[in-house]
């Protein structure tokens, strides 16, 4: 098991040394001088042109890569704002605690309704039950979150006004963005754990729990869940990372100042270093949460455990 | 194997196979399944209206997409303007029919890019094995550790917004999920029989991909491209939404509701259309993708 979670973890040095070197020739190729960008269109071209031997961005596309890795790895620098002047690095992890908060009341809104509501609906398969949250499930995956998230706002905060509209400061501030993330990934989680636990139940040992007379309601939590829930799980940390991606529509609407937002103003001022800081910072998130993911598998499936030596 | 089995159960078939009584294509058995999913037929339906009002967008269109009447501003759904009217004083209801000719556009050629890119790379990486088949799959990790959305507004960072540049961001995102995909089933395909008699008879492996092992792995791709249309559409939404997609004036339902969002309060009509009209297509989208796979599932067939 140790062996192969180091193995997982060198994997991801390569992923992530891909990850950066497609960044980084994006950054490279994007028509524009930086120099230029970050001095302003009056500034001398003798100034502009020692900022760019400064930077050494007059060097080749190899040395200037080999340079940005040296630097992301030792001294955890990935260059500095085009607008601000302040290290990317910095900008990022004062706003990722905010992403990463929203991303994971997202999953929590997930998990906590979708996974009852597939145990329910896959118990009374084709119910009245089942067929209403199937249908919300499709709508849920089929409503773009963005126009969830302000009609949400219209109807939760504008006509009842029972919570804030945007910021972030109180719980109460966190309900309509954390349903609004979540709704989505809800419905997914609802669908796949339905169609998980509806394989389960037909099984052998199932019958055989009923056969000796279980209870229904143990056959269910003891015998079927654990191995229902084990698809769900790879579900559930996919989600978290989509989340962490979708967090910049949620943030936008209700006025978060997560990584997404920040990455948005910086796109729309051309501030390069940002928006490839954050496709970096969240990409490494991302592969993390999947690796522990593989890794929680590994504990709740003995059988995957022992494909693991 | 399978065509004895049925040949020796029924006799209809034996006929059929002979060739003497018309047999039924693959494709018409699929229809037929179809046909029996009432909400599969629901969503092609709805596809069906998206597409009809795309290509007479300016026959059902009582407006043009960017027809201001500073007059009409900001009206709510009368007589005149089904739909009412935005902060321009232009029709929603007419916007919104423009605008489907947008979105399927986006859904259809980011699906094409990332289809095809996509699928030529899982389809060689499958059939030569290999080092070829690692370093193709580790680029697809590499992609794949990126969010899509996210890849999606880097690359329209470095091109720049615009309709065209979205269409390429979105498909680029989509390649890995077609190169996996196509990848797996050529893999299941490569050392079947009838691959190993096209050998036989000389053909190249141009021709084996693209006569026998393409058209024999086209069910997951269907599906996925169906599935894929609806992501595309939402994401190019998204894009637009944050003001890094389409650019207004053209009539995309995302920058619709972007533009909407300053008028919520007081003019939540707004934003409520252009919202529904992409929630119905995806909801489409969706449910056509879902009849299709229960459609071409192998296992269900009879």
């Amino acid at each position: 098991m140790h062996r192969y979670i180091f193995r997982r973890l060198l994997l991801l040095i390569p992923v992530m040394m891909g990850v950066t070197f497609i960044i980084f020739t994006m950054m490279y190729f994007t028509p524009g001088d930086p120099a230029r960008i970050m001095l302003g269109e009056t500034a001398p071209e003798a100034d502009v042109i020692r900022l760019r031997e400064e930077l050494g961005l007059d060097d080749p596309f190899l040395i200037q890569f080999g340079r940005y890795v040296k630097n992301a790895v030792i001294h955890q620098d990935i260059g500095r704002s085009y607008t601000s002047n302040r290290p990317v690095v910095g900008e990022i992890t004062t706003r990722f605690p905010a992403t990463l908060k929203l991303a994971a009341l997202g999953v929590l809104v997930s998990v906590a309704i979708g996974i009852p509501t597939g145990i329910i609906s896959a118990t009374k398969q084709y119910s009245i039950f089942d067929n209403v949250a199937m249908v919300l499930a499709l709508i849920g995956v089929s409503m773009p979150n963005f126009w969830q998230g302000l009609m949400t706002m219209l109807v939760f905060s504008v006509y009842l006004g029972w919570f804030p509209s945007s910021g972030f400061s109180t719980p109460m501030h966190w309900v309509l963005p954390a349903v609004t993330i979540g709704t989505a990934s809800c419905a997914i989680v609802t669908r796949m754990t339905r169609s998980s636990m509806l394989e389960v139940i037909r099984q052998d040992y199932i019958r055989t729990a009923r056969a000796k007379g279980q209870v229904e309601s143990k056959i269910i939590n003891q015998h079927a869940l654990k191995n229902a829930l084990i698809p769900v799980i790879t579900v559930v940390g996919l989600q978290f990372g989509y989340l962490l991606g979708g967090a910049i529509l949620t943030e936008t609407i209700f006025a978060i100042p997560g990584v997404g937002r920040l990455m948005v103003e910086a796109v729309l001022r051309r501030d390069l270093p940002i928006v490839m800081g954050g496709v970096l910072f969240i990409a490494v998130t991302f592969s993390i949460v999947n690796l522990c993911v593989d890794i929680l598998y590994a504990f709740v499936d003995p059988r995957i455990k022992s494909q693991y030596k | 194997m399978s065509n004895v089995k049925t040949a020796s159960q029924n006799p209809q078939s034996q006929v059929a196979s002979n060739g003497t009584k018309k047999k039924r294509g693959p494709w018409r058995e699929v229809w037929r399944r179809m046909k029996k999913n009432k909400a599969a037929m629901v969503g092609l339906l709805i596809i069906l209206i998206l597409i009809l009002s795309a290509i007479f967008a300016d026959v059902i269109a009582p407006y043009g997409y960017d027809e201001q009447s500073l007059v009409d501003r900001l009206q709510t759904p009368n007589s005149k303007h089904l739909l009412g009217t935005d902060n321009f004083g232009r029709d929603i209801f007419s916007r919104i029919i423009y605008g489907s000719r947008i979105s399927l556009q986006v859904g259809f050629i980011a699906v094409g890019i990332a289809a095809i890119l996509g699928g030529t790379l899982g389809a060689i990486a499958g059939y030569y094995g290999g080092k070829l088949d690692n370093v193709i799959m580790r680029c697809i990790d590499i992609l794949l550790a990126i969010p899509g959305i996210l890849l999606a507004i880097a690359i329209v960072a470095t091109l720049g917004p615009g309709l065209r540049n979205v269409m390429i961001a979105v498909g680029i995102g989509s390649i890995p999920s077609y190169a996996r995909i196509v990848r797996a089933s050529v893999l299941s395909l490569r050392d079947q029989e009838f691959i190993e008699a096209a050998r036989a008879v000389g053909a190249n492996d141009f021709r084996i991909i693209t006569k026998h092992i393409i058209p024999n792995s086209m069910a997951p791709i269907i599906v996925q491209a169906t599935l894929g249309v609806a992501n595309a559409i939402l994401s190019a939404a998204g894009l637009s939404f944050l003001g890094l997609g389409i650019q207004p004036p053209t009539p995309e339902w995302g920058a619709m509701l972007s533009n909407a969002r300053h008028y919520l309060r007081d003019y939540p009509h707004i934003a409520t259309f252009p919202g529904l009209a992409i929630m119905i297509t995806i909801f489409g989208l969706n449910l056509l993708g879902d009849g299709l796979r229960d459609a071409l599932d192998p296992r269900l067939k009879s």
